[in-house]
C-alpha cells in the first residue's frame, strides 16, 4: 500500500515536472562579424555556452558570412523545430519579421533591434548609458582634453554610442573636445582594421589621446594603433581590456551574454513574453569593465566619479540622451 | 576652418598617405609585370588576400615576420602560376581565371582561419616582434624642431615601416627590369606582338610565366604589408578592394612604372584626405562629404578612359591567349 502511494506521488511529481520545463532546442544566429570577434558576437557565444554548461542542453549556432544568409539560417532553424531561435544582430530585423510570421509557434528573440510581433521578444541595450560612463573616464584621463570616437558603420545605433560618450566626456569637463569618425557606410566597415587604424592616427594627429572604438572587428585596429602610439583606447561590447593591458583604458560592456542566456532560460521555464525590453545600467545590461589589466590606469578618483555617475543614472538624477529617439545629438 | 588649418591638415595627411600607398604600389607594380606581358590580371586582390593570410598565420606560429613574408610570397606565386596554367597553358579567359582566384582566396582564407585558429575568420593578434616594425633612423631627432625640414625628415622621409622603403625601391627596380634588361625588352614585346617574339625563337609561354612569378612576388609583399606591418592580424576580406584600385592606378599611369608610383601616391593621398576630411569643411567650398574624396580615384580613372586626360593604350596583346599559327 505504502509503495503504491509513493509510486503515485512520484508519478504526479514527474508529470508536474515535465509540464514545468518546456522542451527546448535553442539555436543562435550570430551577426556577420563572426562568433569570435572578441566583441559583440563572442559575448552571445559566451551566454549560450553558459546555458549549455548549466543545463546540459546543447544548442545549434550559425555564423552567416553575408547579409542574405541570416534569413535562410533563421528559417532553417525554425523549420527544423528549434525553439527558441535567437538572432544576434540588428541586421536580422527584417529577416525575423518575415520568419516569425511563417512560424507563429516558434519563439524568436531579436537582440539589438525591435520587431513588434506576438512571438518575438526584442532585447535592446541602453548603450548611451554605458557609453556615458566610459566617456566620463575618457574625459578625466585625457591630458590634452581631446578625446576621439571611431564608429563602424554609419548608422543611428552607432551614433547612439557616440552621443552618450560625448555627453559623458563633457560631464567630466565641459571644455573637452570630441572627434568622431565612421569607418564606412557599408558592411565592410565592420571588417577594416587598417582604415580604422588610420582614422585613429588622424585623431591622434589632431591631439586626441583617448579613443573609443565601437566598430566590431575594425575596432581591433583602433586598439592596436593606440597601443603602438602609447595612448589610450576604449573597447566595446565584450571586455577587451586584456587585448593590450595598460593601453585599453576600459571597455563598454554590453551584456549580450546575459541576453542570450536568459532567452534560453526563459523559454525553458515557459516565461517567454513578447515585447521590447531595454537593458540599461540598472539591469546590468551595460556596464564599464574594471579588471587587473586596466586597474593601474584607473585612478581612485576616476573610479569614484564613475560609480557616482552610475548611481545617478540608475536613480534618474542624470538623464543620458538617446540618439535614436530624435536622431540628433546635442553634444 | 581657415586656409592655414587646411594646409596643416593636408601636411598631416602625407605620412598617412604614404602608409596607404604602399599596398597599392606593390599591387600596381605586380599588375604591371602581368599586363605588360599580355596577361590581364584581375586576381591581384585575391593574391594579396591569400598572402596577407599566409603572412599572418606563419608569423603567428613562428613569431618571425621574415618567415611570414617568405610564405606569403610562396602562396602568392603559386596562385599566380595557377592563373598562368589556366590562361597561358590552357588559353582560358584571363578575366574569368582572375575572378576565380579572387573567389578562391576570399573563401579559402576565411575557412582556413576558422579551421586553424578557432577564432572566427581572422588570425590571432600578433605580438610586436612578429610584425615588421618601423626603422629607427637617427636623423629625425636631429632635425625634429626645424619647421619644414623637421616635418619632412620625421614624417615623410623617415620613421616608416621597413616594407615602405622596399615598395618605393621596387619602382626604380621595375623600371630598370622593364626598360634596361633583355628580359624586360622581351616582356614588353610579348605583350605587344607575341608572334614576333615567337618568330625570334623565344618561348611566349615561358616568358609570360616568368612575368607572372614577378607578379606573385610583388603581391606577396602587398599582402604581407597589410596583415603584419600595417595591422597586426588578418581579418576576412581585409584587402577591401585595394587590388582593384591598384588596377585603376595602373591604367591611370598607362602601364609605366614611375607614373604608377605617382598614381598610387595620388590615390593614397586622396584616401588619407578623405579620412581626415570626414565632417570638416573645405575652405571656400564648405563641407564636402568624405565619399567625394573616396570616389575620386575611380572618377579620375573613368575620365582618363573616356579620353579626357591623354589616352590609355593598353598592351596590344593584352587579354588574348597566344596561339601559334597553324
Amino acid at each position: 500500500m505504502m509503495r503504491i502511494v509513493i509510486g503515485a506521488a512520484l508519478a504526479v511529481f514527474l508529470a508536474a515536472g515535465q509540464a514545468l520545463a518546456v522542451d527546448v532546442k535553442p539555436a543562435v544566429v550570430y551577426g556577420t562579424g563572426g562568433k569570435f570577434d572578441k566583441s559583440f558576437n563572442e559575448a552571445a557565444y559566451t551566454g549560450a555556452e553558459k546555458f549549455k554548461a548549466e543545463t546540459g542542453i546543447d544548442y545549434r549556432d550559425f555564423e552567416p558570412t553575408n547579409d542574405t544568409q541570416g534569413e535562410q539560417a533563421l528559417r532553417n532553424f525554425a523549420s527544423r523545430g528549434f525553439n527558441p531561435v535567437v538572432g544576434v544582430s540588428f541586421a536580422w530585423t527584417t529577416a525575423i519579421e518575415k520568419v516569425a510570421k511563417e512560424f507563429p509557434d516558434t519563439k524568436f528573440y531579436l537582440i539589438d533591434s525591435v520587431v513588434q510581433m506576438p512571438n518575438v521578444r526584442s532585447v535592446v541595450f541602453k548603450e548611451e548609458e554605458g557609453s556615458f560612463l566610459v566617456g566620463l573616464l575618457a574625459g578625466m584621463k585625457s591630458q590634452t582634453k581631446k578625446v576621439g570616437f571611431v564608429g563602424g558603420m554609419d548608422i543611428p545605433l552607432i551614433h547612439k554610442f557616440e552621443c552618450g560618450y560625448a555627453q559623458g566626456a563633457k560631464a567630466a569637463d565641459a571644455s573637452v573636445e570630441i572627434f568622431q569618425n565612421m569607418v564606412g557606410s557599408t558592411d565592410a566597415a565592420w571588417n577594416d582594421p587598417v582604415r580604422a587604424g588610420e582614422l585613429t592616427q588622424a585623431q591622434f594627429d589632431q591631439g586626441a589621446d583617448v579613443i573609443y572604438a565601437a566598430a566590431g572587428a575594425s575596432g581591433l585596429g583602433v586598439l592596436q594603433k593606440a597601443a603602438d602610439a602609447k595612448k589610450f583606447s576604449i573597447g566595446v561590447d565584450s571586455n577587451q581590456n586584456y587585448l593590450h593591458p595598460g593601453s585599453v583604458l576600459t571597455s563598454m560592456v554590453k551584456r549580450v551574454d546575459v541576453a542570450v542566456y536568459s532567452a534560453f532560460k526563459d523559454t525553458m521555464d515557459d516565461k517567454f513574453e513578447a515585447g521590447v525590453v531595454a537593458l540599461g545600467l540598472a539591469d546590468g545590461g551595460v556596464d564599464w569593465a574594471l579588471d587587473e589589466h586596466n586597474a593601474p590606469a584607473v585612478t581612485a578618483e576616476m573610479k569614484e566619479a564613475v560609480e557616482k555617475a552610475k548611481a545617478e543614472i540608475i536613480d534618474g538624477t542624470v538623464m543620458v540622451h538617446d540618439y535614436m529617439k530624435d536622431n540628433a545629438c546635442p553634444f | 576652418m581657415d586656409l592655414w588649418q587646411f594646409l596643416f591638415l593636408l601636411a598631416d595627411a602625407v605620412p598617412s598617405a604614404i602608409r596607404l600607398t604602399v599596398p597599392l604600389l606593390f599591387a600596381a607594380l605586380a599588375g604591371l609585370f602581368a599586363e605588360r606581358s599580355g596577361v590581364f590580371d584581375i586576381g591581384l586582390e585575391g593574391k594579396m588576400l591569400a598572402a596577407a593570410f599566409a603572412a599572418a598565420a606563419v608569423a603567428h606560429v613562428t613569431l618571425s615576420p621574415l618567415a611570414g613574408l617568405a610564405c606569403a610570397i610562396v602562396v602568392s606565386v603559386l596562385l599566380a602560376l595557377l592563373h598562368g596554367f589556366a590562361s597561358i597553358t590552357h588559353r582560358g579567359n584571363q578575366i574569368v581565371s582572375g575572378v576565380a582566384i579572387n573567389f578562391i582566396a576570399s573563401g579559402l582564407t576565411a575557412t582556413l582561419a576558422i579551421a586553424w585558429f578557432k577564432k572566427g575568420p581572422q588570425t590571432p593578434q600578433l605580438p610586436g616582434e612578429a610584425r615588421f616594425g618601423e626603422i629607427a633612423w637617427p636623423f629625425p631627432d636631429l632635425t625634429g624642431d626645424l619647421p619644414v625640414i623637421g616635418w619632412l625628415m620625421s614624417r615623410v622621409l623617415f620613421g616608416h615601416n621597413v616594407l615602405t622603403y622596399v615598395a618605393f625601391l621596387a619602382v626604380p627596380l621595375t623600371w630598370w627590369i622593364i626598360y634596361r634588361t633583355r628580359f624586360g625588352l622581351r616582356l614588353r614585346a610579348v605583350g605587344e606582338n607575341p608572334a614576333a617574339v615567337d618568330t625570334a625563337g623565344v618561348s611566349v609561354a615561358f616568358l609570360r610565366y616568368r612575368a607572372l612569378v614577378c607578379t606573385g612576388v610583388l603581391c606577396g609583399f602587398a599582402g604581407t604589408y597589410l596583415s603584419i606591418a600595417q595591422s597586426s592580424l588578418f581579418v576576412q576580406d581585409m584587402t577591401a578592394g585595394k587590388g582593384y584600385i591598384a588596377l585603376a592606378a595602373l591604367i591611370f599611369a598607362k602601364w609605366r612604372p614611375v607614373p604608377v608610383m605617382f598614381a598610387c601616391l595620388l590615390f593614397g593621398f586622396l584616401d588619407a584626405v578623405s579620412i581626415r576630411m570626414q565632417g570638416m569643411p573645405v575652405p571656400l567650398i564648405g563641407e564636402v562629404p568624405a565619399q567625394v574624396f573616396m570616389a575620386l580615384p575611380y572618377v579620375l580613372t573613368v575620365i582618363l578612359l573616356a579620353g579626357f586626360i591623354g589616352k590609355a593604350i593598353p598592351p596590344k596583346a593584352g587579354g588574348v591567349p597566344y596561339t601559334k599559327e597553324r
